[in-house]
């Protein structure tokens, strides 16, 4: 099941990680995201984080809201 | 010190039996009826009764918020509840299993009396039985309880009609989490207790302000959705909810994203789906507020007239879809 | 989460006045799509077809029945992510071979059968790997880890898949009228945006990676009625906060590290060349199949299951006459019914008449 909640991770220990969802802590690995750093948000499939998430991209789909004139 | 445990000899009737409910059980449940230690509790009956029937299996019995024994009352008592019914007598057989440890008992047993005594039920009679080791896991415990019927006509779906007001008590699925993580550990941290409560108090309330309740249902085994789809089926109307207005705490939500569950089909042991007139539904809302067990409370829905039969739930993007009763898997020993 | 304006959206989308068949080939779009109730709030113009998404559904017959073969072996505990354990194979399921004193354990992640093996070093511990692009670079890694531990009682049974193959054979095979696909967004997470460039350049069609919230789905169905408006054919990507073009290099490198792409069968498809993974041969003493020469004979589905056009879009779920009647999520005929992402289960939970 693919989840599409993105987690902050709190922790990192070479290459585990520790995040958090609503107050609720999951051990990870972060072997496909080695650049993450603690703050940072990914998005996590049966234990492993898979994607990071960028700043910029979310900014560039408020672009295209915008373009849909859906939000001004 | 080698602790005291639960061996074979505490079942068989003779002194070890005799040991564990004078010292143990009677210590605790102070009622005249239960120190006479009849076969049956001769018992008197004010009134119309409602009588319900439970077994607790939960695994492990003990877990954040509670534990199989404060689930036992609490499950009897809302058992009750639903129906209006003030709890009187509560009956509890302990099935142990050999090697449970006296300890483990005697705190199962004060979180018992301590239920009771909160809700105003008094234990009454019981049975002990001890199986061997590996034939049961480490305790059930079977309830049935009666109560007296305070509202007439008592709730049922009959009394359902089309513009009444659809409300819970609390957020849902706090039990069914805390259980599964007590029980499988899968998140490092998780700060969540079951919602497992006797609702008796939250109820009298209501009643004691005058209110007419239509129906009532603990959502249980299958959750807030099937409790719907029962009382939609049951009342041949159609009761339609919104997405947005079922309260789920963070924590339970994102428990249900890492494990693939949905919210609406978990099990709760302190929340109560109640439905009263139209009218009713912001007096209601305030009452239950005014309560500690009913702090969260919500109108979440309504009940229309048709589709007949069905149970929908309005989703974040103004879509419509029903809610089916559970089916398929469900997770094992969870009440 | 985004906060968005869905009237907005579903406003335009309606504007444009396109006429469309859009596929999704994701089990989580498919449970979201009906979750969400999306459908019935698109234009009638516009028609969702679920295809091929969800791995358990696709797994081979045969390959289940090894599966349950595998958990009925003395001295073997099979790890499987929940959703395998109610498909019912030729005789019976992992449920029920359980449930006779088969052991089956239910792990949330592929490290978990680690876990599993060093814990009963004298049994035999095989996990079962299904999963498309997203899963097969974790179970990559673990059967690294496998053997950088020298782990000897741990074997994988290799069923992973690749859906941008599985999507040119449903093409070519030409049975559904289709004017776009949403794509995966996990699945794109991984392998990138480019290996459905195939769709634009072999077949003239539209495709938009798309996440699983209800409205990233309607943004990517509004970009895909765009595309169809103005007949343009590109790759687009809905899913920027987690997508890129190029995918993630890491997660790429350790399959390729451990896996080579062979031909797969397909519930619904057949074989497919280049469309499953296979254990290299460095990694060969981890695979199940040399492990356990188990030898599977008269692997057959129920005779009237409508499984296969299911997947391949030719039949709605609702369409099958088995459907709700003889096969439900409680005593079901194939995978679709009882998989978590499956077009049937999904059906069956959230949109049967409303």
């Amino acid at each position: 099941m693919c989840l599409g909640v993105p987690v902050k991770i709190v922790e990192i220990e070479g290459q585990d990680a520790l995040v958090e969802s609503g107050g609720l802590r999951q051990k990870i690995r972060l072997d496909f995201v080695p650049e993450a750093q603690i703050g940072d948000y990914v998005i996590v499939h049966a234990g492993f984080a898979i994607a990071l998430l960028e700043k910029e991209e979310a900014l560039e789909t408020l672009e295209l809201l915008k373009d849909a004139d859906v939000i001004p | 010190m080698k602790k005291e445990i639960i061996t074979l000899a505490h079942g068989s009737g003779g002194k070890p039996t005799q040991d564990l409910i004078e010292n143990h059980i009677l210590p605790r449940f102070g009622n005249p009826a239960l120190k006479q230690l009849l076969d049956s509790a001769l018992l008197e009956c004010p009134g119309r009764i409602a009588f319900t029937s439970d077994a607790f299996t939960v695994r492990p019995i003990f877990f954040p918020g509670g534990d199989i024994g404060k689930l036992a009352v609490s499950g009897s008592v809302n058992d009750l509840a639903a129906l209006a019914a003030e709890p009187l007598f509560l009956s509890a057989s302990f099935i142990l299993e050999e090697g449970l440890e006296i300890g483990e008992l005697d705190e199962v047993l004060e979180s018992m009396s301590k239920t009771c005594a909160e809700t105003g039920i008094a234990l009454v009679t019981g049975d002990t039985k001890v199986v061997e080791k590996g034939a049961g896991d480490k305790l059930y415990i079977a309830s049935s309880a009666i109560g007296i019927r305070r509202q007439n006509p008592d709730p049922h779906p009959s009394l359902i009609s089309p513009g009444d007001a659809i409300l819970i008590t609390g957020p849902v699925g706090d039990h069914e989490i805390a259980v599964l993580q007590a029980r499988e550990h899968f998140f490092r941290e998780l700060e969540l207790e079951s919602d497992c409560a006797p609702l008796w108090p939250l109820i009298k309330s209501l009643l004691a302000a005058g209110l007419k309740v239509k129906a009532m249902r603990d959502p249980t085994r299958g959750g807030l959705a099937t409790v719907l789809a029962e009382l939609a089926r049951a009342s041949r109307l159609c009761l339609q909810i919104e997405e947005s207005r079922v309260p789920v705490k963070s924590s339970v939500l994102a428990a249900c994203e890492m494990l693939g569950l949905d919210p609406l089909y978990l099990a709760c042991e302190g929340r109560m789906v109640i439905i009263v007139s139209e009218e009713s539904a912001q007096e209601a809302l305030t009452i239950l507020r005014a309560h500690p067990l009913g702090a969260q409370a919500a109108i979440i829905g309504e009940v229309l007239e048709k589709p007949e039969g069905r149970a929908l739930l309005s989703t974040r993007i103004g879509g419509r879809r029903i809610l089916a009763p559970l089916s398929g898997e469900q997770l094992p020993r969870i009440c | 989460m985004l906060s968005l304006e869905t009237n907005k959206v579903l406003e335009s989308i309606a504007k444009m006045d396109v006429s469309a068949h859009f596929m999704e080939v994701c089990g989580t779009h498919t449970v979201s799509i009906a979750r969400s109730g999306l459908k019935k709030l698109l234009p009638e113009s516009i028609k969702l077809i679920s295809g091929p998404g969800c791995p358990v559904c696709v797994t081979s017959q045969s390959d289940i029945d090894y599966a349950i073969a595998l958990a009925r072996q003395p001295g073997v505990i099979v790890a499987t992510f929940g959703d395998m354990v109610r498909v019912p194979g030729t005789e019976t399921s992992l449920l029920e071979t359980k449930a006779s004193g088969g052991k089956v354990e239910v792990v949330y992640s592929p490290l978990d059968s680690l876990n599993l093996a060093e814990a009963h070093p004298r049994e035999q511990v095989v996990f079962l790997a299904v999963g498309f692009e997203t899963t097969a670079p974790l179970i990559a890694r673990t059967v690294q880890l496998a053997k950088a531990k020298g782990i000897s009682n741990l074997s994988f049974l290799i069923m992973h898949k690749l859906i941008p193959p599985a999507m040119r054979q449903l093409l070519q095979m030409k049975e559904v009228k289709l004017d776009g696909f949403l794509l995966p967004g996990h699945v794109c997470a991984v392998i990138g945006s480019r290996p459905f460039l195939f769709l634009k350049e072999e077949f003239g069609l539209p495709g938009v990676v798309a996440g699983f919230e209800a409205e990233d789905i309607l943004l990517a169905l509004f970009m895909l009625a765009q595309q169809k408006k103005e007949g343009r054919a590109e790759i687009e990507i809905q899913y920027r906060r987690v997508v890129r073009q190029e995918g993630n290099p890491n997660a790429l490198k350790a399959m390729e590290e451990v896996f080579e792409v062979g031909e797969a069968e397909w519930r619904g498809l057949g074989i497919i060349p280049h469309s499953g993974l296979v254990l290299r041969q460095s990694f060969s003493d981890f695979d199940a199949r040399n492990r356990f020469s188990l030898e599977i004979k008269d692997s057959r589905e129920y005779p009237l299951c409508g499984c296969g056009e299911v997947l391949r879009g030719v039949l709605a779920p609702q369409e099958c006459p088995l459907f709700g009647t003889v096969c439900t999520p409680d005593s079901p005929v194939g995978p679709c019914m009882v998989s978590s992402e499956g077009s049937c289960a999904a059906a069956f939970h959230y949109e049967r008449e409303t």
